[in-house]
């Protein structure tokens, strides 16, 4: 690729003449050495993978393995029909459509990795609303995941995308960066608000732990989820009225890797500290522990050597 | 650079619940199988830090055992990976490992089959992405992102050179080489990152080549599922 910072990002778009997903898809054409029409249509695949689970997940079809979680999408999706919901019929479905896509995923349905799994709601809980509201084509929201993908590219690089490495900040932090940075393009949004939208929205998950109650992708993954994509509506929002992220985008980069290094191994995906080592936390992992024990969905017997 | 291209931050497409703990296991499983080249009778597990914590609520243990069986990372089967491996015949063992790990999500995979074995040790970097960082005993790091072949060979003068040779001459760009030996004159290994796929005849060649004992080949994103 030809750019390591969202600053250079910025100014191969501008001295291109061509919208970040363009510069994106040309960059990756090159790395692949497959046509830029072959890698369209990889990631209008994957589109295609994002709009099913977020079909399959509004229709409550995905109740997780461990019976924790399920059917809150289709719940927030009810509410958010209703004329007093507090966030409106479009920021309820992103937030609805987001808990879908990890509803999804904890079922062990398919999903595609946005930048990870544990963070996979965000993207087409944003994106899929958005081309509902607005009329966009599925081309269109094809362009968004190659900006969104040059966005977290960089985040990747210079920082991490795992909650075992940086904390939830990585992971559902970098989702959101990822989204609001291509919504703002998708909106019409200059390169460099693109990149403000990006720097407002991670500003606003520094120091987000990773602490998965039983060690499973589910509380509080799903939740934060459905929280990220509104809030990336928020930070494209804030980024296409003008607002700019004074740390440049950047440096807050920086500061997601500087926290995440920081963070003590019990808050960084080892459920060995924050929600899961509430009392409640506890509890549900010991239930969960003799459950699976007993239930044998699990063909364990000769095949597990502990 | 850590991640090389938009895929591997949009993508993989895969069976949840974690791209770390699930669709990067699966393909730490793949190249552990590809090593071996062959049907593991006999397959044991180790799992470190944050691996160790949580591999069977994430469902680590079937992904690596998906892998194993050579499924992709969205393969429906993967949830069944034990019983399907029980099938087969593969006898498969899993253990948390003691000690700390290079990287929070560390994995160790030991594998036999009648005639052959391998060890591989292995990270989940994020967004299912993988760092292999021991290949049966030598210190080879490579990310499987492109087809990479393993080759081992004696530490003599002019052995790398006779095989980018042959690659040079099938129009094969190298990406990336590591190599690592066991000691002067010793044992070797050489892995090799290209662009483009490498065709059987060409692996063949390189097998043959003075001094080589041994090859494998990693192409995660082509092959078939056995």
């Amino acid at each position: 690729m030809r750019f390591r910072t969202l600053n250079e990002l910025a100014e191969l778009s501008v001295r291109e003449e061509k919208p970040i997903y363009r510069v994106m898809l040309e960059d990756q054409a090159m790395e692949s050495g497959r046509t830029a029409e072959r890698e369209w249509d990889k990631m209008k695949q994957y589109y295609g993978i994002m709009k099913e689970a977020v079909r399959k997940g509004a229709a409550a079809e995905g109740g997780s393995r461990s019976g924790l979680t399920g059917g809150d999408a289709k719940r927030t999706l009810d509410y958010a029909l209703r004329p007093d919901s507090s966030l409106a019929l479009d920021a309820g479905k992103a937030m609805a459509y987001a808990l879908a896509v990890s509803e999804v995923n904890a079922s062990m349905g398919r999903i595609v990795a946005t930048p990870t799994a544990g963070s996979c709601g965000v993207i087409p809980g944003v994106f899929v609303s958005s081309q509902e509201r607005f009329g966009w084509s599925d081309d269109d929201m094809v362009g968004g995941l190659f900006c969104a993908g040059a966005i977290g590219y960089v985040i990747a690089n210079n920082s991490f995308i795992s909650g075992a490495e940086g904390g939830c900040q990585a992971e559902i932090g970098s989702a959101i960066g990822m989204a609001a940075g291509a919504l703002t393009e998708l909106k019409g949004g200059s390169p460099a608000q693109v990149v403000h939208a990006v720097g407002l929205a991670l500003k606003n998950t520094l120091g987000l732990i990773c602490d998965p109650v039983a060690g499973l992708v589910e509380i509080p993954c799903i939740v934060r989820n459905g929280f990220g994509a509104v809030n990336a509506l928020a930070a494209a929002d804030m980024a296409l009225a003008g607002v700019r992220s004074v740390i440049p985008s950047d440096e807050v980069i920086q500061v997601m890797l500087e926290v995440g290094g920081a963070m003590p191994d019990i808050h960084r995906e080892t459920a060995q500290g924050g929600l899961a080592q509430t009392p409640t936390g506890r509890r549900l992992a010991e239930q969960l522990a003799a459950g699976t024990r007993t239930s044998g969905d699990r063909k364990d017997g000769e095949n597990d050597g502990e | 650079m850590r991640f090389k291209d938009v895929f591997s931050i949009i993508g993989p497409s895969m069976i949840g619940p974690s791209s770390s703990h699930t669709a990067g296991a699966v393909r730490l499983g793949r190249v552990a199988r590809e090593l071996l080249g062959a049907m593991p009778k006999e397959a044991d597990i180790v799992f470190y830090g944050s691996f160790a914590a949580t591999y069977a609520g994430h469902g680590t243990d079937v992904a690596v055992v998906a892998g194993l069986l050579r499924f992709g990372t969205d393969d429906a089967r993967i949830p069944d990976s034990l019983r399907l491996a029980a099938e087969v015949g593969m006898k498969v063992t899993f253990r948390a490992g003691a000690g700390a790990a290079v990287h929070p999500n560390t994995l160790s995979v030991e594998l036999r089959s009648d005639d052959r074995f391998c060890r591989m040790t292995g990270c989940s970097i994020g967004g299912g992405n993988i760092e292999v960082i021991e290949a049966s005993g030598f210190d080879l790091r490579f990310t499987a992102d492109y087809p990479t072949m393993i080759v081992f060979h004696g530490d003599r003068t002019g052995v790398l050179a006779d095989i980018t040779r042959l690659l040079s001459g099938a129009n094969v760009n190298i990406g990336y080489m590591d190599v690592d030996r066991k000691g002067r004159l010793g044992e070797a290994a050489t892995a090799v990152e290209t662009d483009g796929g490498l065709s059987d005849d060409l692996l063949e060649e390189i097998g043959r080549l003075p001094g080589v004992t041994g090859i494998s080949y990693i192409d995660l994103n082509g092959g078939a599922e056995a």
